[in-house]
């Protein structure tokens, strides 16, 4: 029964249907002790679901969840040693601050001095203390939420699960409680899995990433792997902003691509085991920003002429929107670039830069 | 089992559920096919209770009472209740007032409305005597007193009580219309009537269809208000199905019609029930 | 006045002033005409119920009293006769009392645990239990008392209070629990989930979450059940005895009784009486009555 005692969360063969739809379909993961694990993807493609069995919330059709080793598929989601932080705060809303963070406390029968003196440090750690008095009525959103973490912060528990906890909150104060997460990870060293349909948060927060798709997981793996190196056709465009440029056409023995107006080699790109010694359909993918104007271009291995369809100011950085041979090519540039629409302009770019993807199994070559 | 208390504490809605609705429902059912008099029997007799029923007069009456009841109270309550709801809809001021008298009749037991309007309606000292003592010496006022009319008479109370409810009801329909669209109708010069018509009824063909099978399924039960107002009289002439039911049941001591008639009650809300069922419900499966 | 002038003639010149428009006229009218209609009855109870009976053989049933005289008010209350009891309404309105308070409380209590548990803890065949609660609400109530008749003798509860306190539950169950399955899922999910997280079971989140938060609920439910059983008459006569008839079935009994000469004033005044509990929930409650008869109304 006893598994590698560095897991923290181990998640075997999971499956759950509603009636004839599998929600989530043989699923299975390891989480490490201390690992901040972030669950990203689209709506609908499972994730809360996933974070929801693991809390117990959910009933599994199928398959064991393990926390610090322990068999919890069928225990309470309170008697499974977890926290969990709500997207709409779920404050309890007759209750006081104090209350919030006492209820699970009481429910589990923990002495009164005790619950006082950890309600007193958790007020501390998040800066609460003089909203403790308040009823949730009275809180701003970004208080909601903290109290909401508090409320998993005072149960001193190894694993804390996090739904969305800042989808509804606005830009700025996101952006604040993203950094604050990220702070009480490193000083609680806790495991920590995050559920987000923002990017951005998951390559800010994560150890890891798994990205879900239809119940799948389609990849896990640090951000940087994740973005350099997307494992299918679906994690590549998922991840980056603007998304990244696909041309197809075919890959013939030589590495030479050849398809959508692009003809190239693409000796240097570091393959994978999907490569197969023949012509191949592929996708040919380059992130914006790798794709180089100007007089970068000059250094770059392949080179084309384009005309700028479109630009975007964005403020920091400008996006291009260029054409050649009828194919959008995508681009970044400063923020102070002069170009203009109708520019004949030349781009380029590496092919170590690229990925490359089978057209029939959308995976890595 | 995780849900567990949840199924202990369901106990009694199952119970209800069940036991009494489908139970006692289907109970009835089968002992209207049976000769129980006095007490319930299982003397199967085939639908002997139905063609007795059937051509039983005062069945009859009854059967004729609630359908001129029944159509015009729709009739009525609907357009009473659209007016009032459209008239207060029309940002006037003492709203909450005209409210509070238009619906507080719905407060009232229907005994209460009954023996009210009974009284109002009484010849001798009642409406006929004022119009008479008024100067009309012929007039006569008596609906209660008339075969003919005495269903119109409980028909005057039973709107009394109701259509409150109904104004209700289109206000709140009324209100949940998008302000956009009056400013709309405005901006292309469309008069108030108008727009009443063409535009806004249509919208409300849900709130309209709520307001009907409130109203009907509300009919099949009047009982306490001819009983109060009438008795069922004179003669049989304002009998109602659901006396029929009562008197046969715990006054003459022949369940089997009872049990017939209360039958046929069913089966008329269902002919009324299932189109709105399928029409509110069947929908909403394909999405 | 109106909106529709402001916004034609806009800044150019001072706002007309036409308090008596044709509309106005028509509208303010019509609500009047109404209005005397809806009043009419409770003016003629009032009136007719302060004069003795000799003025209202004499006069008009809608004008006031010439004297008024409290007489009918006081037999109403504890003289009138119904059958061989002579001790006027007072006992029927103490029976109503007795029957109110605990059908009340017990058909609210099961409805909100029923409501709590059709919209948070759904189980295998709930949704189908409460599909059928709906619909009984539109079986007509003749097709099944007399079976419950049955079930309350062979329970030894026919013809007892709780006989009839147990119907009141019955027949109240698919408003009442469809009034409180609605509101307690619009209580967001997650807070449910974190007091299932925080340890809370199914009677532990009923009583410190959800009950907390369901007040305004509950005040509605009392409305509609208590102007509901007190207006009750077919139940009352049904289920219980003669020593334990609800205050409808005593007013009825004295008022359409057929021995004895007439007393129409007396008559009234126990009308209003029996009126008198409904009316003044009714206009103390005001919106949360209109509320109330609206959720229960507008179904879904």
């Amino acid at each position: 029964m006893s598994n590698n005692m560095q897991s923290s969360i181990s998640i075997r063969d999971l499956k759950l249907s509603f009636g004839s739809f599998d929600v989530l379909k043989n699923l299975n993961l390891e989480i490490g002790k201390g690992e901040f694990l972030v669950l990203l993807g689209s709506s609908g493609c499972g994730k809360s679901t996933l974070l929801n069995c693991i809390a117990g919330l959910l009933d599994v059709t199928d398959g064991q969840i393990f926390i610090n080793g322990k068999n919890v598929t069928w225990e309470e989601p309170s008697d499974r040693g977890i926290g969990m932080v709500f997207q709409s705060y779920a404050l309890y809303p007759q209750m006081t601050v104090k209350g919030n963070l006492a209820f699970g406390l009481k429910n589990a029968k923990v002495p009164k001095a005790e619950i006082e003196k950890r309600i007193a440090r958790t007020a501390e750690v998040l800066q609460i203390e003089s909203l403790l008095t308040r009823k949730p009525a009275a809180l701003s959103g970004g208080q909601r939420q903290r109290v909401a973490i508090g409320r998993a912060l005072v149960r001193h528990v190894d694993v804390f699960l996090f739904d969305e906890p800042l989808s509804n909150l606005d830009a700025k104060l996101r952006a604040d409680l993203r950094v604050e997460i990220k702070r009480l990870h490193h000083q609680l060293k806790n495991t920590m899995i995050y559920v987000t349909h923002d990017q951005v948060e998951a390559m800010t927060l994560a150890d890891r990433i798994a990205i879900m798709k239809g119940g799948v997981v389609m990849q896990l793996d640090s951000p940087s792997i994740i973005y350099n190196r997307p494992a299918n056709k679906y994690v590549a465009d998922f991840i980056g902003s603007p998304a990244m440029n696909f041309y197809q056409g075919t890959l013939d023995k030589d590495n030479n691509f050849r398809g959508d107006g692009l003809s190239l080699s693409v000796t240097g790109y570091p393959f994978e085991e999907g490569r197969v010694a023949q012509n191949q359909q592929v996708w040919l993918g380059i992130r914006p920003e790798h794709i180089r104007s100007a007089d970068a271009a000059q250094q770059c291995a392949v080179q084309m002429g384009a005309i700028v369809e479109l630009v975007e100011p964005m403020g920091s950085d400008t996006q291009i929107w260029s054409v050649v041979d009828k194919q959008n090519y995508r681009f970044r540039v400063d923020g102070q670039t002069e170009m203009t629409e109708g520019d004949s302009i030349r781009i380029g770019f590496d092919p170590e830069n690229l990925s490359l993807f089978d057209r029939d199994s959308e995976l890595r070559l | 089992m995780k849900n567990l208390n949840a199924k202990i504490a369901s106990i009694p809605m199952i119970f209800t559920a069940l036991v009494i609705f489908v139970g006692c429902t289907a109970w009835t059912i089968y002992h209207s096919f049976t000769n129980s008099r006095l007490l319930p029997n299982n003397n199967w007799v085939g639908f002997d209770q139905y063609e007795r029923l059937w051509d039983t007069k005062r069945w009859i009456v009854s059967v004729g009472n609630l359908a001129i009841y029944g159509v015009c109270s729709l009739v009525i309550s609907v357009i009473i209740g659209f007016v009032l709801a459209a008239l207060l809809d029309r940002k006037i001021r003492f709203e909450g007032v005209f409210r509070s008298i238009f619906l507080f009749p719905f407060a009232l037991s229907f005994i209460v409305t009954g023996l009210v309007w009974q009284w109002i309606l009484n010849p001798e000292f009642g409406v006929q005597k004022v119009l008479q003592s008024l100067g009309w010496e012929n007039v006569t006022f008596d609906p209660l007193y008339n075969p003919d009319l005495v269903i119109y008479g409980i028909l005057i109370a039973g709107i009394w009580q109701g259509s409150g409810l109904i104004m209700c009801v289109m206000l709140a329909g009324l209100r949940g219309i998008d302000g956009d669209i009056w400013k709309a109708t405005r901006v292309d010069g469309i008069k108030t009537w108008k727009t009443y018509i063409f535009v806004i009824i249509p919208m409300m063909k849900p709130v309209f269809v709520t307001a009907l099978v409130l109203i009907a399924s509300g009919i099949i039960k009047v009982y306490d208000l001819v009983l109060a107002q009438t008795s069922g009289g004179p003669g049989i002439a304002s009998e109602v199905p659901a006396k029929y039911v009562y008197d046969k049941m715990f006054n003459a001591q022949n369940l089997g019609q009872g049990f017939a008639a209360s039958t046929m009650m069913l089966v008329s809300v269902a002919i009324v029930l299932i189109p709105w069922a399928y029409l509110q419900f069947g929908g909403k499966k394909n999405d | 006045m109106t909106d529709e002038t402001n916004l034609v003639d806009g800044p150019r010149g001072p706002k007309p002033k036409r308090a008596f428009t044709r509309r106005n006229i028509f509208v303010y009218g019509t609500l009047l005409l109404f209005a005397v209609y809806y009043l009419l009855p409770l003016w003629v109870m009032v009136v007719t119920s302060l004069k003795g009976m000799p003025e209202i053989r004499m006069g008009n049933i809608f004008s006031p009293p010439v004297e008024v005289t409290f007489q009918p008010w006081v037999k109403a209350w504890s003289e009138a006769c119904t059958g061989i009891n002579c001790d006027g309404l007072s006992r029927g309105f103490w029976n109503s009392i007795k029957i109110l308070i605990p059908s009340t409380i017990v058909s609210i209590l099961i409805a909100s645990i029923n409501g709590y548990a059709l919209s948070k803890w759904r189980f295998k065949g709930s949704e189908t239990f409460f599909a059928i609660l709906v619909l009984g609400a539109f079986i007509p109530y003749q097709i099944m008392i007399y079976p419950i008749v049955i079930l309350l003798r062979e329970a030894g509860l026919y013809g007892s209070l709780w006989g009839l306190v147990l119907v009141h539950t019955i027949f109240g169950m698919p408003i009442m629990t469809l009034l409180f399955r609605n509101y307690f899922t619009g209580i967001p999910d997650e807070l449910f989930k974190a007091a299932r997280v925080d340890g809370a079971g199914f009677w532990g989140i009923f009583i410190k979450i959800m009950l907390p938060m369901s007040l305004p609920i509950i005040v509605v439910a009392m409305i509609l059940q208590i102007t509901g059983i007190w207006n009750d008459f077919l139940f009352g006569v049904i289920y219980t005895k003669p020593d334990l008839y609800p205050m409808t079935v005593q007013l009825n009994n004295i008022v359409n009784s057929v021995q004895g000469v007439k007393e129409y004033n007396v008559n009234m005044a126990a009308t209003l009486l029996t009126g008198l509990v409904p009316l003044v929930i009714y206009f103390i409650s005001g919106k949360l009555f209109v509320r109330g008869i609206a959720a229960g109304a507008v179904k879904g």
